[in-house]
Formats: structure tokens, C-alpha cells, sequence
């Protein structure tokens, strides 16, 4: 693909897969936006901006139909947190909703209540709480729908092309246990067994694992048949030297990123960290990468598309880590006194900008050329109706 | 090519070894066909060619392995991975990616080739096995036969001098299988790539090799030979071989068409007795009392969205073995599991007994319908044999030692204390029949039995079904293998794309289809014979 193409945008390009690191990239951006925010407004905005993009640019392959997967998995955050607080709750706020029997506890867990009266405060709280999870869930269940983790892999600096397989090995396994839990309740009604509740669950946890890891074994050793680890010859030193900043700049990185995400350390320090990290980890990376003799197919081209995806995923996240320091309150959900929640125009204008990468990235293989036959066949009757 | 000195080969805890003292010498460019009984060490013998055996096994190796000059045990698997590609059985199974075309592509960003030779060898290869119209497809929403042609092509990029198969037609329907080797076929004649097969269903292949290898196991020295040859005396032997050796024709034809060209005479002979025989042979007794054993009506079942059975009727008797028959995705195995209650049907119903399968539990359920699954292994729980028939026994609420006794008649000999994992499959298929039949169900399903059964095992299996239908039991089987269908079936049920396109005697339905005819049936058609058996026995009866 010669660059210029690489640089067409949005429908009109040649479809192409987009680079799956400014998938990644738009998606923390977003996921970040939302751990900055609890306000209700801003959080179903990002879950829609976030469904619209995989709605109009997902591929059509199995591991895109994740998004759906991953909302769920977030109302059900939503509800152990809902329930944990009507248990567990203080009852703190003016609007008892209901006053549950409290269970007396002994005097050494005193401060923690089980029962008593549930308030709408304290609930709408912990909805709010449950809804920044579920958003930052269907985050990254967005970037799996977009970008498939194998994808992401092909992408990976060749240093760290082993771990990658390792984790993306780990991906794939938690689908492929889902069918074998299938297959092992299948089993279980054949045998005329209950294939319901907790014997059943406990009965298939054997056979499950037994299977995973057959599997397992098989791709290790389909993949040591191909070639996989092979190394060039490097001296014992060099290699040494670049898996240990390697290690260090893992390590810097991660510290430094939560220090910034916590809000909590000063950025006099967290920054400094993170860019000390980041260049340890680069260099390792380059030391490390000479053993590998890996070469890549097809390489991904990161373009004008990439930029403005990766652009419209980071201008929400700085827009609402910036605001969250200057006037954290726009972006907090009032829940005491109850009021409606307000609507934040910055965020949610930044939020919406989001959306610009559902408009310029190129349609993935394969889904447009299905679409692609409806205008075509139209000229051509168009044609012979004239 | 590839040469074994003394190879003996010892798993890690094992008594006696897998291989003993082999020498074998392929040289390039042949297609050489390994065969033997499960069991006998074929995997071994072909995964020592890329070093699998003993570099990832562990165990021991005495002797050495060469390939193209390389000996294996200086060279793990991943270093000889640009000279021997290897197809394992189960193609997902070594997926590394999930895209076709970045399947292809693996290999060779492996061992590290240049960009623009990998995309010029991808739509080679694409071009060179017909996949060019998959190769944006993800892995998962391919066919079997899909799968296994990507599979070869991903060891194919990286120009192996030897490609090795493990089984590769055991899975497909005839027509896929008939695509594979027709693409290996290629291999071979345009590109010079020496092959290493090992297949149980030599009807397919036996055609295609130039030597075949017999392992007979227990550490007896390997035979080998000119397919003829080793036909002549091999104690298996595809049906086409052995009408050859019962009418004595020589040279012993390998093909049908060769077969053809023999059988003029034979077919005069048999011409009279084509009526007679016709009325002695599948005679069956149908057990009608009250409501057939099985029925659909109008069946409708959907995964998702997608139909998988678009309006099926079908009934069948007590004392009927149906074979269901029809393309990998036809809708075989969804029919299947929705006799037994694991779908339930979008439309129209289905019943068993007179009942509604998706609505029995428990011990209701596997009195009246039993259910052998593509991998019987799914179906065992235990870790002893002993352990397992007495579950078994518990489930069914039967009295003790009824699956034991039940084993005991379709596998004699099978230890209490073995691991159901370190059965041959034909004992792992008996022992999970065992489980399934120790409740008596009157209607009984198998799905794929023949999958990885060498001849001995399937002529047991054989026997075993006549028996329960000689009993009164209804056996309903899905199946590719046309043979097993011709010897067992008393009817013969094709699906396609969900529907029934056939229905009714297998005489009827199999002879003159080019896909689903057995071999005996090609080379005598006109006629109506679909075994060797049958055959002979109107031979015998004529003299």
C-alpha cells in the first residue's frame, strides 16, 4: 500500500485494517476520561460514543462481537456494587428508601452494619461508582472488538514479542474455556447427570482444565514447529544489559502511570517517573530486540487515520484529566442533596469528539466488500434501465 | 530425504518402547503412507521427523533422525522448521493466529524472511490450494476442509523440503478430503515436496502413495513397500483391494477406475444373482408397535440466527440403523443433539419414545435415548475404567457391574485400573457405548464413530450395532464414512444445507451418487452391491 492510500479516510478509503495501536489508544483515552468522571451524563455518553465507533467499524470476526460481552460483564459490576451497598450501607443521607432488619455484630467490628435503613443517596452513589467501571469496561471491550488482540501482537516491539504471545495465548483461553464448560455440561445431561447448580460446576472444573491444557500443549508445540523463538547469535552481555532496563522500564512505566491516574501523588513526581521509565523500557527494547530474527508481514502503516483516531481518544482524556485538577467539581455526580445530574458542557463536548474516529478510519476487510455490492449492483441496473 | 538409523524411541515411565530399532530411508519427492493399528507409534514415527519427538516430549531417543542433511538431535523443532512443515491432526489445534492470511504469514516471520518474499509466497500458496477467496476470513468461521487446506498452506510458505500429516482426511466429508489430496497431489508432482501421511482410511489414499509403511507396533520391525505389495498381504486393506484379492485379479488394483477396467468379468458373473440376493440381504426386522422409535416433524432448529435444520421429517423403527449422511456443516450433528434435548427446536417438534427429549432429565433422558459424541472421550469422567462403570451404573440406576458387563462384550479384556486416556480409540469408543447402553435406551446416536477407528475396531463396531439392532434398538448414525454406511445402514438419510435431499434404502440412496457411493458399489455399478461381504456371499451361495 503505497502512503498515499494509507492516508485516505473514512468510507471512501480502500478498506484496510487500521493500525490496532490507535484502536488501543483511543480506547484508554476514553477509558481515562472516564475514571476522571463519576458524572452520569458523561459516563452513558462515553458507553454510546464508544458503541457507535464499534457498531460502524468492527470486522466481522468472532472476536468483535466482545462489546456486548463486556457490557454485560459491566451491569453485573453495577449490580454487586448496588447490592453490596444496600447490605452493607451506612445509611447515610435524608431519603430512607427502606430499612432492612439489622443483624447485630459484635463490638470489635464495630462501624461496619449489616442491614438497617437503605437511602437514595447512598444508592444513587454507588450506581454512579458502578457506572465509571462499567464504562471503562466497555472501553476495553470496544478496543477488542476493534483491533484483535492478535493484531495488537503483530505490532508488539520484537523485545517483547514473547510475552505478547503469552498474553495472547491467554486471551484466546478464556473463550475457548467457555465452550468446554458447554461441552462438559453437554456431557454431563448424556450421562443423565444434573447438569445444573453447584455439583454440576464442581464436577466439570476437572475435565475443563484437562482440556485447556491439552490444548495448551498442542499450540506450544505447533508453534516450536514453525519456527517460533528462534534467536540470532548475541553476546551474553548485550542481551543481560537489555533484559534488565527492559524489566526497569516496565516497572518505572507502570508506577509512573498510576501515580498520574491517581490524582493523589503530585505530578512533580509522577511525571518525571513515567518519562524515566519509558526511556529505560525503549532502550531495553532496542538491546533486547537484536536477538530477535523476527520479520513482519504486512505491517500495519500507522497514517493520517491512526493519528486522528489516536487524537480523538486523547483529546477527551486530557480534557478531563485537566479539568478534574482545575474544577474537579463540574465532573462529579451530585448525589447529596439529590438533584439531577448537571450537565458538563466542556466534557461532554470532548467526549463527543470521540465519535470522529467512527468517521475517518478506513472499514476492516472483508465487511465492506459485502457492502460495497449494494451501490455497484444499483449503476450497473441503473444502467441497463437506461 | 529423510532417513531413521536404529531409531528406538522410550517415553518417560514407559515399559517397553514405541519404536524399536526402525530404519527407514524415504528419499525426495516420494508420498510415503504410514499405517498401523492406534497405538502402534505413527504419530511418534512422524513426529520425530521435525525433533517433536524427543526435543518436546521428552523420553528417550536412540539412533538418529536426518533430515535433509540435519540431524535432529543438534536441532530442536523451531530449528528445523524452514525444512519440515508438520500438520497436526486437529488443524485448530495449532492455529497461532486467527486470520487466514496472517495464518499463512506465521511461519515465515518466524525464521525471518523478507517482506516482499513473504507476500509474494502468501498469494502463491493462496493460489496453490484454492484459498484466495478466504483470506480475509477469520480461522474459527471456516469448514473442516477449509481448515485443513489453510493448515497446509501455513507449513507450506516457508518451502519445506517434507511435509508431514497426521491423519488429515479423518475429520472431512468425502468431498473436502477429496480436496486435500488433490491439493497434496499437487504438492508432490509440481513441486517435489516429499510427504509423509499416516491415514486410517486408505480408501482415500492408498491411490496416491508411492510406499506405504506398515507399523505394526509391539516393537516388530516396520514393513515396507510398493502399495501393491504391501496390499497383497496387509491384514487391512481398503474394500476395492479386497474385492481384488476375491476375485483374484492380479495386478491387485488400488483405484476404482483400475478396479473398473478388471471387473468385466465379475460383473458378468454376477448379473443373475443380483435378484436373488437383493431379497436374502437387508432383510431387516422393523419392530412396529405403537409410535416409531424416533420422529421429527418439520423440524426447525437455529444457532443464533443461522438455520442449521430448515424443516426435517424423519421417523425411524426399532431394529433400523439410519445413516445420516450429508456435508461437513450439513446439519447432522445439530439433528443429532436435538434427539436428545440439547437444541431446542425453533419450529415443528421432535420425540423419542413417544416423549419430548429437551424436556426429560436425569434418568428419564438416557432410558429412552442414548447419545455417543463425536469424542467419546467427552463422555468419560473418571480416571479408571473400574471408577467409570461404576458411575455409570449409579446414573443409570442399574445394578452394579451392568456397564462392566456391557464392556466386557464389546471389548473384552480392558483392565479396571487403566486411565480411559490410555485406551486405544476403538476401546474408547466401546467403553463410552458401554456408559450410554448400560441404561438400555431403545434409540441410540452415535456421532462420527469411525473418526480414528482402524479396520479391526470398525468391524467390531460393525458387529456391535447389528447385534443392537438385531435386539430391537433404533441406531440413528452420522457419519462421512461411506463404507462404514454401505456395511451397516438399513437406510440411508442425506442432509443438505439443513434439509433431507435423500431418504430410503441405502442401495437405493448411495449407488450411482459419486459422492456417498462405497467403492464396491463404483466399480460394480449398475449393480446394486455395496460390500465385499455381499459379494461374496452370493458368490459362495451360486457355487
Amino acid at each position: 500500500m503505497s502512503r498515499r492510500t494509507a492516508h485516505a479516510l473514512g468510507d471512501g478509503a480502500i478498506p484496510r485494517w487500521l493500525h490496532p495501536g490507535a484502536w488501543w489508544v483511543w480506547a484508554l483515552g476514553l477509558a481515562t476520561a472516564a475514571s476522571r468522571t463519576t458524572s452520569p451524563i458523561v459516563l452513558a455518553l462515553i458507553v454510546a460514543v464508544a458503541g457507535w465507533v464499534v457498531s460502524r467499524r468492527r470486522p466481522d470476526a468472532p472476536w468483535s462481537r466482545s462489546y456486548s460481552v463486556f457490557l454485560r460483564v459491566g451491569l453485573v459490576v453495577i449490580a454487586i456494587r448496588v447490592a453490596f451497598t444496600v447490605v452493607l450501607g451506612a445509611g447515610i443521607g435524608a431519603h430512607v428508601l427502606v430499612t432492612l432488619p439489622e443483624i447485630p455484630l459484635p463490638e470489635w467490628m464495630a462501624g461496619v452494619s449489616i442491614g438497617g435503613p437503605v437511602t437514595a443517596e447512598e444508592l444513587l452513589l454507588s450506581v454512579y461508582l458502578g457506572l465509571v467501571l462499567a464504562t471503562m469496561l466497555a472501553c476495553i471491550g470496544a478496543a477488542n472488538s476493534l483491533a484483535s488482540p492478535a493484531r495488537l501482537l503483530a505490532s508488539v516491539p520484537a523485545a517483547l514479542y514473547e510475552v505478547g504471545v503469552a498474553v495472547v495465548v491467554a486471551m484466546t483461553f478464556a473463550p475457548q474455556l467457555v465452550g468446554d464448560v458447554a461441552r462438559v455440561r453437554t456431557a454431563r445431561r448424556l450421562r443423565g447427570r444434573s447438569d445444573r447448580g453447584v455439583r454440576a460446576f464442581v464436577g466439570s472444573v476437572m475435565p475443563v482444565l484437562e482440556g485447556a491444557l491439552e490444548r495448551a500443549v498442542d499450540l506450544a508445540a505447533a508453534m516450536d514447529s514453525r519456527g517460533y523463538g528462534r534467536t540470532g547469535p548475541v553476546a551474553p552481555r548485550v542481551r543481560r544489559t537489555g533484559s534488565a532496563l527492559l524489566l526497569l522500564g516496565v516497572v518505572g512505566t507502570c508506577v509512573g502511570v498510576y501515580a498520574l491516574l491517581d490524582g493523589g501523588t503530585p505530578g512533580s513526581v509522577a511525571l518525571p517517573l513515567l518519562v524515566l521509565g519509558l526511556a529505560a523500557g525503549l532502550l531495553g527494547m532496542r538491546l533486547a530486540g537484536r536477538r530477535a530474527i523476527r520479520t513482519r508481514y504486512r505491517p500495519d502503516p500507522w497514517a493520517l487515520p491512526e493519528w486522528l483516531v489516536s487524537l480523538s481518544g486523547v483529546v477527551p482524556a486530557v480534557t478531563l484529566v485537566v479539568m478534574s485538577v482545575l474544577d474537579p467539581d463540574v465532573l462529579v455526580g451530585q448525589t447529596a442533596p439529590l438533584t439531577w445530574p448537571g450537565l458538563p458542557v466542556i466534557p461532554v463536548l470532548a467526549v463527543a469528539f470521540a465519535a470522529l474516529a467512527g468517521v475517518v478510519a478506513p472499514r476492516p476487510p472483508g465487511t465492506a466488500a459485502v457492502r460495497d455490492v449494494a451501490p455497484a449492483r444499483r449503476r450497473e441496473l441503473e444502467e441497463v434501465a437506461a | 530425504m529423510i532417513r531413521f538409523e536404529d531409531v528406538s524411541v522410550t517415553y518417560d515411565g514407559a515399559v517397553a518402547p514405541v519404536l524399536s530399532h526402525v530404519d527407514l530411508h524415504v528419499p525426495e519427492g516420494e508420498l510415503v503412507l504410514v499405517v498401523g493399528r492406534t497405538g502402534t507409534g505413527k504419530s511418534t514415527l512422524l513426529r520425530c521427523v521435525n525433533g517433536l519427538v524427543p526435543h518436546f516430549t521428552g523420553g528417550t531417543l536412540s539412533g538418529r533422525v536426518t533430515v535433509a542433511g540435519r540431524d535432529t538431535r543438534w536441532h530442536p523443532p523451531r530449528e528445523l522448521a524452514d525444512v519440515v512443515g508438520i500438520v497436526p491432526q486437529d488443524p485448530l489445534s495449532g492455529f497461532v493466529t486467527d486470520m487466514v492470511e496472517d495464518e499463512l504469514a506465521y511461519g515465515m516471520e518466524s525464521i525471518g524472511l523478507a517482506p516482499d518474499v513473504m507476500r509474494r509466497r502468501v498469494e502463491e500458496t493462496l493460489d496453490l490450494l484454492g484459498l484466495a477467496d478466504l483470506r480475509h476470513r477469520p480461522l474459527l468461521s471456516l469448514s473442516g476442509g477449509q481448515r485443513q487446506r489453510v493448515a497446509i498452506g501455513a507449513v507450506l510458505t516457508t518451502h519445506p523440503k517434507v511435509l508431514v500429516l497426521d491423519e488429515p482426511t479423518s475429520a472431512l466429508d468425502p468431498g473436502a478430503a477429496e480436496e486435500v489430496l488433490a491439493a497434496l497431489q499437487r504438492l508432490v508432482h509440481d513441486l517435489g515436496v516429499t510427504v509423509l501421511l499416516a491415514e486410517h482410511r486408505l480408501e482415500r489414499v492408498v491411490q496416491y502413495a508411492d510406499r506405504v509403511v506398515v507399523v505394526p507396533g509391539d516393537g516388530a520391525p516396520l514393513v515396507v513397500g510398493s502399495p501393491a505389495d504391501v496390499m497383497v498381504s496387509a491384514p487391512v486393506a481398503p474394500p476395492v483391494v479386497e474385492l481384488g484379492r476375491l476375485a483374484g485379479w492380479s495386478p491387485l488394483p488400488l483405484t476404482v477406475r483400475d478396479a473398473r477396467r478388471a471387473a468385466g468379468p465379475l460383473r458378468e458373473r454376477l448379473a443373475p444373482l443380483v435378484d436373488e440376493a437383493a431379497r436374502r440381504s437387508r432383510s431387516t426386522l422393523h419392530v412396529v408397535d405403537g409410535d416409531p422409535a424416533l420422529s421429527t416433524s418439520d423440524l426447525v432448529v437455529r444457532h443464533g440466527s443461522v438455520p442449521a435444520l430448515r424443516g426435517v421429517t424423519l421417523t425411524a423403527d426399532r431394529g433400523e440403523i439410519v445413516a445420516v449422511m450429508g456435508r461437513n456443516g450439513a446439519g447432522k450433528s445439530t439433528l443429532l443433539s436435538t434427539l436428545i434435548g440439547l437444541h431446542v427446536p425453533h419450529s415443528g417438534s421432535a420425540a423419542v419414545g413417544g416423549a419430548v427429549p429437551a424436556t426429560l432429565r436425569g434418568r428419564e433422558l438416557v432410558r429412552r435415548v442414548g447419545l455417543v459424541p463425536q469424542e467419546p472421550t467427552d463422555l468419560l469422567v473418571a480416571d479408571r475404567v473400574g471408577e467409570e462403570c461404576a458411575s455409570s451404573d449409579r446414573d443409570c440406576g442399574v445394578a452394579a457391574g451392568t456397564t462392566r458387563a456391557m464392556l466386557d462384550r464389546l471389548a473384552p479384556g480392558i483392565d479396571d485400573g487403566t486411565h480411559p486416556r490410555d485406551l486405544s480409540e476403538g476401546q474408547r469408543l466401546a467403553l463410552a457405548l458401554s456408559v450410554v447402553l448400560a441404561a438400555r435406551p431403545p434409540v441410540l446416536l452415535l456421532d462420527e464413530p469411525t473418526r480414528g477407528l482402524d479396520y479391526s475396531a470398525k468391524q467390531r463396531l460393525v458387529t456391535t450395532l447389528r447385534e443392537l439392532a438385531a435386539t430391537g434398538h433404533c441406531v440413528l448414525l452420522a457419519t462421512h464414512d461411506v463404507e462404514l454406511a454401505a456395511e451397516v445402514a438399513t437406510r440411508v438419510v442425506v442432509l443438505a444445507d439443513g434439509e433431507v435431499v435423500a431418504d430410503g434404502p441405502a442401495t437405493d440412496v448411495v449407488v450411482g451418487s459419486p459422492m456417498f457411493a462405497p467403492q464396491v458399489s463404483k466399480v460394480l455399478s449398475p449393480q446394486p452391491w455395496l460390500t465385499v461381504s455381499e459379494v461374496a456371499a452370493a458368490l459362495v451361495a451360486a457355487s
